[in-house]
């Protein structure tokens, strides 16, 4: 299947190459190379960012800044090497003038270093390693979504300000799973009881589930992303200790991607992001509308982190008149961040990472009885990512 | 710890031992009989799932969903052991690891292609949903006692089946010298097909136990696989009653390093510095485990060609 995908991709680019010729420049279109993960179990994600994306131009009638807009997609099955033959015969062959669609934090940092020598600006509607975030930030890179340690850090103060006392963390062992407890300590003051990491794509948690029971916490948070994290919610409710102790994570465990796959389990739970379906905005109500007309299901974090980064690109587009060729210029434009972002606030601080509130979040059943999320407060107004103090750009 | 705690922890142990008894059994008999290595076993247990998920809601009952999802899973085990794998029997096992690889790729877009990207929700019985107190003061899930006393029924029938019946006999038989049972008139390539579909039909028995508990995704069995294949080669390749043994050594290790290795480096060094490298550690126990039964017993524990 690999090959063959590969193959159809190879001859549509092929195809396409022929028909931009050189003149595309002149002839004024924005080529966007959409490199996400489109197979395996991360497929979900990767397939809300193009749909999301692809939403976002529908709505801007195919035009981005006005100019004709086209997306040549490719499969980075979450692997950093496949990612980086996928942006090197972007950048090189067909000529792409912006890469985004990546969701993991690796393959961000894997990709950097090509497109940064290939002067081609990527804005990610996902990953948002603290590396770019501060000593190796980057003139090409733009985090449209969030710094990693952003959610963790919201739930730390939301813990905090809940007065809990007693708090047992549990991540993954691995630099992400690390950060994202080091972001909540970085506000919640009390004391933590059990910092439990497990093995990365473990499946069974009754062993910490139960030492979990056994130290009784107020309060439980934990930072697992996908399958990981359904397993983990389901077997919590299954162990008997839903609503016993309080459970808290970040938003992207409870999106709306994996809510159907948790059930009712999750019902109740609160989370923190920067984005929620039910924000009272226009461009997010047509935003919402829009993605459930077309796609038939609820819009996840990752399909609205899309729909602001194709936003973002129409308007440094327009900014600079259409004129690609000037990096400084759309650099300039892409940091000015011109736009009504579906998540309300927005701007970009110095290390081109957000400045954007945080939402608390509770996990309810909508009209229809499917799991969603609906905002309960707002745990942080106008928050930064604490690495941009290291960023010298 | 306390002993109570000991208690649990030591019923999850057998809890997941036997989850991966499931998986195992199916492998090692595919392997001890027609000497085939087959990675797409993961993929029988995700289809089992996914066809459980299916069928539940629709029949509003998990036992009937799982009653009609067996028969499937196991025909489309026949089917791909007919279309596929005959041809590989005489290959060597490099051959059939890359073809079987290639199968796991297809049954992952097959079923991204039929269910979706997302991942799917699987509800146990409602009267398994809750816990029970077998112990007094600490309530366990009852869907895991489930899972355990299906794995040991199931343990015990395949003791059975391969002991006391005809059936049985021929797939000893066929273990020790193919040739010798073509000539005595057994049609060899039927009792593969259906030795290979019971295969299927024990990963998706797995698969469809696990959807409960677990996320039911695409990419679902790999995770699964490794830690059959380590089961398998602690057993010894070829013997269920490895496979058993192994698949309780593995799944009581894994568990009691989960629980104690954090506790007890807490003893000796800060919370937080004890809490990571105990994960660390207990992440390798069971390949640990692997490598000292291999320096010990090369060939597995209970190996069938010995």
């Amino acid at each position: 299947m690999n090959s063959v995908s590969r193959g159809v991709a190879a001859i549509l680019a092929a195809g396409f190459a022929c028909f931009a010729s050189p003149l595309s420049a002149q002839t004024g279109d924005v080529k966007v190379g959409m490199i996400t993960t489109l197979s395996g179990p991360g497929s979900g994600l990767g397939i809300d960012v193009r749909d999301g994306f692809a939403l976002a131009l529908k709505d801007l009638g195919g035009t981005l800044g006005g100019l004709k807009a086209t997306v040549i997609e490719g499969d980075d099955q979450q692997k950093p090497d496949i990612a980086k033959q996928l942006a090197d015969r972007m950048v090189e062959r067909d000529e792409v003038d912006v890469v985004t669609g990546i969701i993991w934090s690796n393959l961000a940092l894997a990709l950097m270093p090509s497109l940064e020598r290939a002067e081609v600006f990527f804005l990610s509607p996902n990953a948002g390693p603290s590396q770019l975030a501060g000593k190796q930030c980057n003139p090409f890179f733009f985090g449209v979504a969030y710094q990693n340690d952003g959610q963790h850090e919201a739930m730390g103060q939301h813990m905090q300000s809940q007065g809990i006392k007693r708090a047992y963390l549990m991540a993954p062992n691995y630099p992400a799973g690390k950060d994202a407890l080091t972001g909540v300590k970085r506000f919640f003051k009390g004391e933590v009881v059990g910092e439990v990491y497990t093995a990365v794509g473990q499946l069974d948690y009754a062993a910490e589930l139960a030492q979990l029971r056994a130290a009784a916490p107020d309060g439980v948070y934990i930072f697992y992303p996908g399958g990981m994290g359904i397993n983990f919610v389901k077997q919590f409710e299954q162990a008997g200790l839903k609503g016993k102790v309080p459970l808290f994570g970040p938003g992207f465990s409870f999106s709306e991607d994996s809510l159907p796959a948790i059930g009712d389990a999750a019902l109740g739970v609160m989370n923190t992001a920067q984005w929620s379906g039910d924000l009272d905005n226009p461009q997010n109500r047509k935003f919402v509308q829009g993605f459930e007309a077309a796609y038939n299901r609820l819009p996840s974090v990752y399909a609205a982190q899309a729909y602001d980064t194709a936003l973002l690109l129409d308007s440094a587009v327009r900014k600079v008149g259409g004129n690609l060729a000037d990096k400084d210029a759309l650099r300039a434009a892409l940091k000015a961040a011109d736009f009504q972002s579906i998540r309300g606030d927005f701007k970009f601080n110095a290390n081109h990472f957000p400045i954007q509130d945080y939402y608390l979040r509770e996990v309810v059943k909508d009209g229809k009885g499917r799991l969603t999320n609906v905002i309960r407060g707002t745990v942080f107004e106008d928050h930064a990512d604490p690495y941009a103090a290291e960023c010298r750009m | 710890m306390n002993t109570l705690l000991l208690v649990e922890q030591g019923l999850n142990g057998l809890q997941l031992g036997v989850m991966l008894f499931l998986m195992a059994a199916g492998l090692t008999l595919v392997f001890g009989i027609m000497d085939m290595i087959n990675l797409a076993h993961g993929s029988f247990y995700m289809v089992g799932a996914y066809l459980t998920a299916t069928f539940a809601p629709l029949l509003d009952s998990f036992a009937l969903g799982l009653l009609a999802a067996l028969p499937l899973a196991a025909l489309a085990g026949m089917a791909v052991e007919m279309v596929a794998l005959r041809t590989l029997y005489r290959r060597e096992h490099l051959d059939q690891v890359l073809a079987t690889f290639g199968l796991i790729l297809f049954f992952n877009e097959l079923v991204r292609i039929v269910w979706g990207p997302q991942p799917i929700f699987l509800s146990p019985p409602a009267w398994l949903a809750g816990t029970v107190e077998i112990i007094p003061g600490v309530p366990y899930p009852a869907f895991r006692l489930a899972i355990i006393g299906v794995g040991l029924a199931v343990a015990g029938f395949l003791y059975l089946l391969i002991t006391r019946t005809r059936t049985g006999m021929l797939i000893r038989a066929g273990a020790s010298n193919r040739e010798m049972l073509g000539a005595l008139g057994v049609d060899v390539k039927r009792l593969y097909t259906l030795v290979f579909g019971l295969g299927a039909a024990l990963a998706a028995l797995a698969g469809a136990m696990a959807g409960p508990i677990l996320a039911v995704q695409v990419g679902m069995g790999e995770s699964v696989l490794i830690l059959t294949f380590v089961v398998i080669v602690i057993g010894g390749l070829g013997s269920v009653r490895g496979a058993l043994v192994g698949a309780l050594l593995v799944g009581m290790v894994d568990t009691m390093a989960r629980a104690l290795l954090p506790t007890l480096l807490r003893a000796v060094m800060p919370p937080s510095q004890a809490d990571g490298m105990g994960a660390s550690l207990a992440s390798m126990t069971i390949y640990i485990l692997m490598a000292a039964v291999l320096a010990w017993k090369p060939r597995g524990l209970f190996p069938a060609h010995a």
